[in-house]
């Protein structure tokens, strides 16, 4: 056993964390240990149905664990999850979109100053957007609507960032600048917790990584953790019917759920 | 006689017109706005479904205290707010999904209601519950149709931009605020049934909604601007109400379908004709399908 005490540099630390879906036999999550030290930037990675999403959710404050002998998370997070929850149709702005991550300053009631809209356009800025601001966000590529969310997490300004697959049916291009966006995050010390499939993408950009297949697999330096023993047992845990491990990903034809 | 004073005149000179068109205005100016946040949530039905719903209730207070406005009005309500509640607290404890639950309340609402009327009253009262009275609205229908605009408009605009939010993302509301989403969607729901039993004095329940979705629906053909949307909506509400009184006036027909076949009508000339609609967006493909494919679950 981890030792309990928190140290001031640990800003996610979890004991004995475990988690059902409603309705469902076997735990998604299973006494969880976790301590993730402030400043890391990490990945997620895992078979189908290994809990990855279900681990940021509960790290985000999104859904609340069933059991969990101590669950110590930060107080400013910023999670942006998989695009599927969001209603890409709506007849508002890019500018109008990016600035809800000014939420924190502005709350229900609070207009936008002079010095927030400057920020909003600064962060549209940063992502390649500025030319979009006016746009409505039905007019987006699905490249261009992630940068937007990528701009609403800059204005979030939080210490730990959770990200959930962001690169899925993304262009490179557009993956490659949002990665410079997550370096910068990095180098400002905040955490960056980014779940994703891509191990080759992992390995070239994330110098830690967290295995998961319900519980934790192995976790630590990308080098040591990405081995294709662990990966294999990975797998394994979640009774994927898989005959062989692709080098890049995980083959995703997990029949559990 | 100019087509102006066709049109102005029924309502200089009589009375019962110019309380139609003062209650049309007000609900024009408070329901429409709401079937915008409907259409937005995908709950275009779940209007349809409550407005029934409020039937019972509304029954219950004639029966109780005859054609008493504040009677029904507060049957009505208390009606709706139970279904809401029965049907959320279904969905949440079983397998069953929130539109099911709702679709099967409803039903049964809206049987019980039936019953209840045609027990005490006639066909003709049936009919008002069903299909309003708009040319008969008294002092006191005015000042509750007024008092739930109000009521409404100043909710609406404290839960706005919460429930703008709560309707694009909702999980973001919900990791930057862990209640202000659900605190938008529980003043919101209340909001719609009060509306519908406001409108439901004017148009009767079938109607109410009407005046709600389509000139809110209409308006989405011409912006994708939120607030230009809103303005729009409103518009088109108000103008139907004018159009569709003049009409029912000069034809002599019942004038909550009139009101309802004006906004209907708009709706048809947006569909094609407006910017988002069929014949300007260039690929001659309804834009907002998708506004539509899930509306049957609230």
């Amino acid at each position: 056993m981890v030792n309990v005490v928190m140290d001031a540099l640990t800003v996610i630390s979890i004991r004995q964390l475990r988690f059902y879906y409603p309705n469902q036999a076997t735990p998604t999550l299973k006494d969880m240990d976790l301590d993730i030290p402030a400043g890391t930037l990490m990945a997620i990675v895992g078979p189908n149905g290994a809990g990855k999403s279900t681990l940021v959710k509960i790290i985000a404050g999104l859904l609340a664990p069933s059991e969990a002998k101590r669950i110590a998370l930060p107080q400013r997070m910023a999670y942006l999850g998989q695009q599927a929850d969001i209603d890409r149709h709506f007849p508002i702005t890019t500018f109008q979109l990016v600035s809800m991550g000014l939420w924190t300053s502005m709350g229900a009631f609070k207009t936008l100053t002079a010095q927030m809209r400057e920020q909003v356009h600064a962060a549209l800025r940063e992502v390649g957007l500025e030319k979009f601001a006016q746009h409505p966000i039905d007019t987006l590529s699905g490249g261009q609507f992630q940068r937007a969310m990528f701009a609403r997490l800059i204005l979030q300004d939080a210490s730990v960032i959770l990200l959930d697959e962001p690169f899925n049916a993304i262009d490179q291009k557009t993956v490659s600048d949002l990665t410079s966006t997550i370096k910068k995050w990095q180098s400002e010390e905040r955490t960056v917790i980014v779940v994703l499939h891509d191990l080759d993408y992992v390995k070239k950009h994330f110098p830690k990584t967290l295995i998961i297949a319900h519980d934790v697999i192995a976790w630590g330096d990308t080098k040591t953790v990405l081995t294709e023993k662990n990966l294999q047992h990975a797998c394994n845990k979640c009774d994927c019917f898989i005959t062989e491990l692709e080098s890049n990903s995980f083959v995703s034809e997990a029949v559990t759920r | 006689m100019t087509i102006v004073d066709m049109a102005t005149q029924p309502f200089l000179e009589f009375s019962f017109m110019r309380r139609a068109l003062v209650g049309c205005l007000a609900l024009s100016v408070s329901a429409t706005p709401i079937g915008v946040f409907m259409i937005l949530r995908r709950m275009s039905l779940f209007g349809e479904a409550m407005s029934h719903a409020i039937l019972p209730g509304a029954a219950i207070g004639y029966l109780i205290s005859g054609l008493s406005l504040v009677a029904m009005t507060l049957g009505g309500l208390c009606a709706g707010l139970i279904v809401v509640v029965l049907s959320g607290f279904i969905s949440r404890n079983t397998h069953v999904k929130n539109d099911a639950s709702l679709a099967a309340f409803y039903l049964m609402s809206l049987a019980l209601g039936v019953l209840i009327i045609s027990k005490r009253g006639g066909s003709i009262d049936l009919l008002h519950v069903l299909f309003g009275s708009v040319l008969a609205l008294n002092n006191d229908a005015l000042v509750l149709i007024l008092s739930i605009a109000t009521l409404s408009l100043l909710i609406l605009s404290i839960i706005y931009r919460v429930l703008v939010l709560e309707s694009i993302d909702p999980i973001f509301l919900q990791s930057v605020s862990k209640k202000s989403g659900a605190f938008a969607h529980y003043l919101f729901m209340p909001l719609v049934v009060l509306n519908l039993v406001g409108g439901f004095q004017a148009l009767g329940t079938l109607m109410v909604v009407g005046i709600m979705i389509l000139p809110s629906a209409s308006a989405f053909f011409w912006s994708k601007n939120l607030s230009t949307i809103i303005t729009c909506a409103v518009l088109f509400s108000i103008s139907s109400s004018v159009v569709g009184l003049v009409i029912s006036f000069y034809i002599d027909v019942s004038s909550g379908p009139a009101i309802i076949l004006t906004a209907g009508s708009l709706y048809m000339v947006s569909l094609v004709l407006g910017k988002n609609g069929l014949l300007r967006n260039g690929k001659f493909r309804y834009r907002h399908a998708h506004l539509y494919k899930t509306s049957n679950q609230p």
